[in-house]
């Protein structure tokens, strides 16, 4: 079947394209005095609903606003599914962990995610799977089955963790658009090499790294499995020989170096997007824009609510979609 | 069977007017919902792409052109509409080249129209730019109209 145009879609977004932030308006941000100056500069840019809200408000509000133009754009939002696999799985690991301790706190929870994150913790509760989309089930007994026996938090975020990248691994090869596939491949592959480096930091068995990395198409799990129990140096060497060699360098700097250069290399391969006049590509692109810049702005928010150094905030600083 | 000539003649007329019709109807709606996001986000800009909306509607006006010659040629229009089997497919094949190429640069201007659409949601400075890009997609749209007209109107005369 011939793919899907969304002309009319596709066009609004190149006009929604006009008004994302640029680096220009980073560095602005970067050089507000204060953080209250860095609320009215965003204010002014359109983020919030011109009442006084707070930062964390305004960045969750400028997500239901994606959200909701998805909406109108797209008849089945099932396609950006790939996008809230992480949320609903972190939910999962919140309701098994709260479950677990028998405590309350609904804080815990992402909003966004192709199930509510009410009918995850009733399914907990209530033991009853079922509720649960199918290929969240069996993680689900799993983790919650060995936290109880074993009381293993960790095991339990390595089974989770996994069958969420899973999830991504499998929505990716189902998807039949270009964006949606590499979102899908590059975080699978991220994730795999932050599972390495720090299995290997914390001198962790071939066994349990083996069973953290998921499968995905550009890294061999099993070659990255033996170099992070043989070493850093064989992880970087591995890594050298796979289209990451640039992660390297980013590694050897810091773990928070390695984000920025994942979130870097997506919003690079996404950018040709704004000049695709077709297809869902543009709108799924759009979406990891926008995800992109309410994490920057969130950094820079919290650097400046902290007071930290402009240069230490800048190099935590994302590159975004338009220039 | 006697006036089979003329039935392929008509033939001719009719896929030159449906298909070129046919097409830029398609351009002219597919441009015509990237023109609508515009708007919706920006009424401003509605003369700008009203413009470019309208570009892959010329197909269909030319479809309509040579129809309406080769319908006025062979008579149905008024006049003798006796022919020969031979002259009424010479007719058919010189519709086709309109009813071909008229479909398809319809089709393929209406793509470049859309992008263009885009650019001028983005850069509403640059239409002049933004027309020039559908604009030589017309050019083979205007060569097929010329060999159309040429050859519709070199036929009457040939001792077929």
């Amino acid at each position: 079947m011939a793919e899907k145009q969304y002309t009319y879609a596709v066009a609004r977004i190149r006009s929604k394209e006009l008004s994302l932030l640029n680096g220009m308006f980073l560095e602005q941000l970067l050089a507000a005095r204060t953080y209250e100056e860095c609320l009215q500069l965003l204010a002014d840019k359109g983020w919030g609903d011109g009442s006084t809200q707070s930062a964390e408000q305004i960045l969750t509000g400028e997500q239901e606003k994606t959200w909701a133009l998805m909406e109108e754009l797209v008849d089945d939002l099932s396609v950006f599914d790939v996008f809230l696999y992480q949320n609903d799985y972190h939910n999962l690991k919140a309701a098994i962990k709260l479950v677990f301790t028998n405590a309350e706190m609904p804080g815990a929870f992402f909003t966004h995610g192709t199930v509510e994150w009410e009918t995850i913790l009733k399914a907990i509760q209530e033991q009853d799977y079922s509720l649960l989309p199918e290929a969240m089930r069996a993680p689900a007994k799993e983790a919650f089955d060995l936290l109880l026996h074993t009381r293993d938090g960790q095991l339990c975020d390595v089974i989770i963790d996994k069958a969420a990248l899973d999830a991504i691994h499998a929505a990716g090869k189902a998807a039949d658009n270009a964006v949606i596939k590499e979102y899908a491949e590059l975080t699978v592959a991220a994730a795999n090499i932050k599972v390495a480096v720090r299995a290997q930091k914390t001198g962790k068995s071939l066994d349990f790294v083996r069973r953290a990395l998921a499968d995905c198409d550009t890294l061999d799990t099993a070659k990255l499995a033996q170099a992070a129990v043989e070493g850093q140096e064989a992880i970087y060497s591995y890594l050298s020989a796979t289209p990451y060699a640039d992660a390297v360098q980013e590694l050897k700097e810091s773990p928070s170096a390695f984000e920025r250069w994942c979130d870097n290399l997506i919003i690079r391969r996404i950018r040709p997007q704004q000049y695709n006049p077709f297809t869902l590509a543009p709108l799924a692109a759009y979406v990891l824009a926008r995800e992109n810049e309410i994490k920057t702005v969130r950094v820079i928010l919290s650097g400046k609510l902290n007071q930290l150094r402009m240069e230490s905030i800048r190099e935590r600083l994302r590159e975004m979609y338009v220039n | 069977m006697d006036n089979f000539g003329v039935v392929l003649a008509l033939l001719g007329a009719v896929l030159a007017a449906l298909m070129a019709g046919a097409g830029s109807a398609v351009g002219v709606g597919r441009a015509g919902e990237a023109a609508a996001g515009v708007v919706t986000e920006d009424p401003s800009k509605f003369g700008k792409v009203l413009i470019l909306q309208l570009l892959p509607g010329t197909q269909g006006i030319y479809g309509l052109l040579i129809a309406f010659i080769t319908l006025s040629q062979i008579g149905i229009l008024g006049g003798n509409v006796e022919m020969s089997l031979a002259k009424g497919f010479l007719y058919l094949l010189a519709c086709l080249p309109m009813a071909i190429v008229g479909y398809w640069s319809a089709l393929k201007q209406s793509r470049a129209a859309v992008a263009c659409i885009g650019l001028v949601s983005k850069r509403p400075d640059q239409l002049g730019k933004a027309i020039i890009f559908p604009a030589m997609v017309e050019t083979y749209a205007i060569l097929a109209l010329l060999v159309s007209i040429l050859a519709i109107t070199g036929i009457g005369g040939l001792p077929v």
